[in-house]
């Protein structure tokens, strides 16, 4: 059996903010309808959370579910759960519409925090950011540079990124230019 | 640069976020159809200054298709509905019409 690793192994920088790699996260792409109670039920069951509305992420740690579109979810699961998770979540959902898939070893996650982590972000994403418009427990989906990527925000010094693994290197670069020191823009 | 609200996150989404998919309301003729109808359909494109109707793709985020009608000329926005709907909603008709009383473009007005 092969070793589980994540895109950049717990990578991390020190800059205006601090960007680190987060290892290897659980992750299961759901698709339905959201207004289902069956679906709700599942979701609740695997991650303890309601079904989140729209643009909203309701994440505890490593644990929680991310709105990604009208019907689509982002559950988050420790990855040493996440194919009993999945088992769980696609025998609940036998009899519905829905499709459940683990994507956790396709994507990279990124916590980028600090007082100027909204600067790091901002320069990359096209995304009013202000504390106004983006509050922790709100989720955008939206490019970094000219890669897809998604964000929220734990707390309001934290956000975590998520793009696809093959991205993961240009993505921490990215971010690594974008908090280098001395480049506070003092905007937000 | 163009700012068009995502009709299903109600996310204000960045022009360079998005895929524009040129004109909306397209209706297609298929097998069986006349030269005409399918040459309408295949090659025929307004060019209007002034209102327009257009489809755009959040291709940096939820992947999905809507309409925006908006001002070639002045670049106002008069709003954004689901690729899914077949003509454009009331309340964006009466927001065209509150700027350019008497407007049409092909058979919507």
């Amino acid at each position: 059996m092969s070793e589980p690793i994540s895109a950049l192994n717990h990578a991390s920088y020190d800059g205006i903010a601090k960007v680190e790699e987060c290892g290897l996260q659980g992750m299961i792409t759901l698709r339905g309808d959201l207004s289902d109670k069956v679906l709700a039920k599942a979701v609740k069951d695997a991650t303890g959370q309601k079904v989140p509305g729209q643009r909203e992420a309701l994440v505890k740690g490593d644990t929680g579910v991310c709105w990604m579109s009208p019907d689509e979810l982002l559950v988050l699961v420790q990855y040493a759960e996440v194919n009993a998770k999945l088992a769980d979540i696609a025998g609940a959902l036998s009899g519905t519409h829905a499709l459940a898939a683990n994507v956790s070893d396709a994507r990279a996650v990124f916590r980028v925090s600090g007082p100027n982590a909204r600067e790091v972000l901002g320069k990359l994403a096209p995304v009013d950011l202000s504390p106004d418009a983006f509050q922790p427990g709100q989720i955008r989906r939206s490019r970094l540079a000219q890669v897809a990527g998604a964000f929220w925000m734990d707390d309001a010094e934290t956000f975590r990124v998520v793009c696809f693994r093959s991205a993961a290197d240009y993505v921490f670069k990215l971010l690594k230019v974008a908090a280098q020191p001395g480049s506070e823009v003092g905007f937000y | 640069m163009l700012t068009l609200k995502c009709p299903f996150t109600g996310a204000m989404l960045d022009e360079t976020e998005l895929h524009c998919g040129g004109e909306a309301h397209r209706k297609r003729f298929g097998p069986g159809s006349s030269d005409e109808d399918f040459e309408t359909y295949m090659f025929v494109r307004e060019n209007r200054k002034g209102v327009h109707f257009e489809l755009w793709l959040h291709a940096y985020g939820i992947g999905k298709w809507f309409i925006a009608a908006r001002d070639t000329e002045t670049l106002e926005v008069y709003g954004t509905y689901p690729a899914q709907t077949t003509e454009p909603p009331q309340d964006i008709k009466d927001a065209i019409t509150a700027k350019r009383p008497g407007w049409s473009w092909r058979e919507f007005e």
